[in-house]
């Protein structure tokens, strides 16, 4: 606790203050950064948050649980498909419901399809960033693909609330294992340019090799978790350490890097896209006839007690508490979101380097500000 | 052989000879400077239009898009529409802003690229003014733009704005050195530093192919400096989007942000000129030895249509740049220009003038 106080500094008289955001190009959203500055090196920065507060989780109290699977979509939008997952396992483990086998394979696809989505829309931004303005249209172009199969089968292409507890919407398009493939063997093509076009180039390298390391110990204090956490060697998946789903019965590796700098942190999302593209692979081949839900009572009680359910988003590690009384609604519901923890992170890593590199630290970390807020 | 069929001076001659013919020696002298301004205004606002649509185009194929293509045809009065917009825009003013200097600033950005044009020599012949000390002339005034990026991020009141300044100032001052440097050794390969002297020295060659290896390390050298002289990317920290919002003229709107971007579009067309003339031959056509027929057909293309394809080559060349690199940090900026490119340079100049004092070129 003391390391934490002694982060933030008595400000001066001759400091120069410069408000970044609530409205900035590299903020990615309505986050506002105090930071303090002595000519171009940050002294402090000091995060404000609250711009888009929605009240989530209030609201969660007054609507049923079929209800509050759609709202968790609002909180972290690049990763909706896995937020949903969250809620349904948290019902369906309550009520020991036994989700068909068919469900489960076709929600791993999803979940890693959100994953490289979220990845390809983060490495997008984070070449704009730093300036790299065309890496932009790449990765968007490829993203388009996996909202195609999005749209095929759910009818919307990013907040499509297909999961519900015991199961799906309903089913999925007969093509989508055939397209799910189909973009598998497409991205493989064209990871290589990705690489080309920024992992390999020297500017960039230099721009994020050594800028805002952050060691195995601050990951930890701070609740990083994610490829950010994963980037300073924090084994903190999921999918890994508390397999949900059929995560258990696939083969894919955690990424793990040491250097916990922005640079390691790009390398892990960049290794994680070929990971997914592999469960993908793996998955698309289990997914069996049947049933595409369970039978789920229209109106779901949980039973009296806590519940605890965490998944892996494309972020970090989402954790869904609700406690319920019995009712129809969830007497408090509480979300433990990972771009909140790895926010916060920010002052530690990013003092004493410029302010360019402050946006190469903040974009390495992937936030989204929805997910914050809530 | 027919050197003279594309000779612009005899157009020249002869309007000056009717306007004397017509009325007293210092008229004519008047009406000619009016001709010329208006001439070189409208190539300005031409050239402005064109080469924001060239940028467009250029950005969309290197991003697998499109680009303008809905107003008029290919989308070539995309500009003209964006210009009318900017036109129409209201002119906003921040409190406790100097007006004074804020207006101002974009006068003096957008009157040293004016000014720089007057040198160039645009085709045989068709040349406002040719100093004898022309190249110098040249660096000089453009160099002037830089105050007004200073004056305008100091008179906004805005933080932004004061650091996109800064950033800009540290960065021109340094990379001035490096322009001048590499351009001093096509001064000592060919003696002079009247533009029109230049190309004529390199009437059999042009200099980037006959000085050599130094030659061309001073032709990559002044590329690289030129780009930063002129903030473009991938040395635009002075606007750095995603850090500075839109660096020294984040307050300016309207048709005083219009003559920022103009300006920063001209004075790409001013280095590329110069880096034209200075190593690729200016107007000259491309001579190849021994070749006499494919040279008689390279005579046959017009000066200014070679000076203009080479121009545009180099354009062509900086918005390449631009569209495929990540953004250097400042540090990183100053630390190649001190460490790497001048010492390099400062050799390379001390290497061309032993060539030169030994009689080793061609």
């Amino acid at each position: 606790m003391s390391e934490v106080i002694k982060n933030y500094i008595v400000r001066e008289n001759e400091d120069y203050i410069v408000n970044m955001g609530p409205q900035h190009p590299s903020t990615h959203g309505v986050l506002r950064l105090e930071l303090v500055l002595s000519g171009e090196t940050v002294k402090q920065v000091v995060p404000h948050i609250g711009y888009i507060h929605r009240g989530i989780e209030k609201m969660c109290e007054y609507d049923t649980y079929k209800q509050i699977v759609h709202l968790t979509d609002r909180m972290d939008y690049l990763s909706a498909h896995i937020n949903n997952e969250a809620v349904c396992l948290l019902v369906e483990n309550a009520l020991e419901i036994e989700v068909p086998e068919r469900v489960k394979y076709i929600r791993v696809v999803l979940d890693e399809l959100t994953r490289i989505a979220s990845h390809q829309l983060w490495w997008s931004a984070y070449g704009m960033d730093l300036g790299a303005l065309t890496a932009f249209f790449y990765g968007m172009r490829d993203r388009e693909k996996i909202l195609d199969i999005f749209e095929e089968s759910f009818g919307s292409r990013l907040l499509h609330s297909f999961n519900t507890p015991g199961g799906l919407m309903h089913d999925v398009h007969p093509n989508f294992q055939k397209h799910a493939m189909e973009f598998v063997k497409y991205f493989r093509k064209k990871l290589p340019e990705y690489k080309q076009l920024l992992t390999d180039n020297v500017i960039f390298r230099n721009r994020t090799q050594g800028i805002g390391v952050m060691s195995r110990e601050t990951a930890i204090a701070y609740g990083v978790t994610g490829p950010s956490g994963r980037g300073s060697g924090f084994s903190c998946d999921v999918r890994k350490i508390a397999p949900y789903g059929v995560y258990d019965q696939l083969e894919f590796e955690q990424i793990l890097y040491e250097q916990g700098d922005s640079f390691a942190r790009y390398m892990v999302r960049m290794k994680e896209m070929e990971q997914s593209l592999n469960i993908i692979e793996q998955a698309v081949d289990k997914i069996t006839d049947g049933p595409f839900t369970a039978k789920v009572k229209p109106i779901i009680k949980l039973p009296e007690g806590e519940y605890y359910q965490r998944v892996e988003t494309a972020r970090g590690e989402l954790g869904v508490y609700v406690v319920s009384d019995g009712k129809k609604f969830p007497y408090r519901v509480r979300f433990r979101s990972p771009n909140f923890s790895n926010l916060f992170v920010l002052n530690t890593i990013a003092r004493g380097h410029l302010i360019a590199d402050l946006v190469a630290i903040s974009g390495s970390l992937d936030l989204v500000i929805p997910d914050i807020d809530r | 052989m027919n050197d003279h069929i594309y000779d612009f001076s005899q157009l020249t001659r002869h309007i000056d000879e009717s306007l004397r013919a017509a009325m007293s020696p210092t008229w004519a002298v008047v009406v000619e400077l009016v001709i010329i301004g208006l001439v070189f205004l409208t190539f300005y606002a031409l050239l402005g239009l064109f080469l924001v649509y060239a940028e467009r185009k250029v950005c969309a194929l290197m991003q697998n898009r499109i680009g303008p293509n809905r107003v008029g045809k290919w989308g070539l009065l995309q500009t003209i529409a964006d210009l009318l917009k900017l036109l129409t825009k209201e002119l906003v003013y921040i409190e406790r802003a100097d007006k004074f200097l804020f207006n101002l600033a974009p006068f003096i950005v957008i009157i040293a690229s004016f000014m720089a044009i007057a040198a160039i020599p645009f085709a045989k012949g068709l040349q406002a003014i040719d100093l004898n000390i022309g190249i110098f002339y040249i660096i000089a005034v453009t160099s002037v733009g830089v105050i007004g990026i200073l004056i305008g991020g100091w008179a906004s009141n805005s933080k932004y704005s004061l650091i996109g300044a800064m950033r800009s100032g540290a960065q021109v001052i340094s990379y001035e050195l490096s322009v001048g440097l590499s351009l001093l050794s096509v001064v000592i390969f060919s003696g002079s530093m009247q533009l029109s002297e230049i190309i004529r020295s390199q009437a059999d060659g042009w200099w980037i192919f006959k000085g050599h290896i130094p030659a061309f390390i001073a032709f990559l050298i002044y590329l690289v400096a030129a780009t930063a002289e002129i903030n473009r990317g991938p040395f635009d920290l002075a606007e750095a989007e995603s850090e500075l919002t839109a660096g020294f003229h984040t307050e300016y709107s309207g048709i005083k942000f219009a003559f920022f971007f103009l300006a920063e579009y001209i004075n790409m067309f001013i280095v590329a000129s110069i880096a034209t003339t200075m190593f690729l031959g200016g107007w000259l056509p491309l001579h190849i030895d021994h070749w006499a027929a494919f040279n008689r057909v390279m005579d046959y293309i017009p000066s200014i249509v070679w000076f203009f394809a080479k121009t545009f080559f180099i354009i062509y060349v900086i918005m390449w740049f631009k569209w495929t690199f990540p953004r250097l940090r400042i540090d990183q900026l100053l630390t190649l220009e001190w460490k790497y490119l001048l010492p390099l340079n400062l050799i390379n100049t001390i290497v061309i003038a032993f060539i030169v004092m030994m009689g080793w070129h061609f």
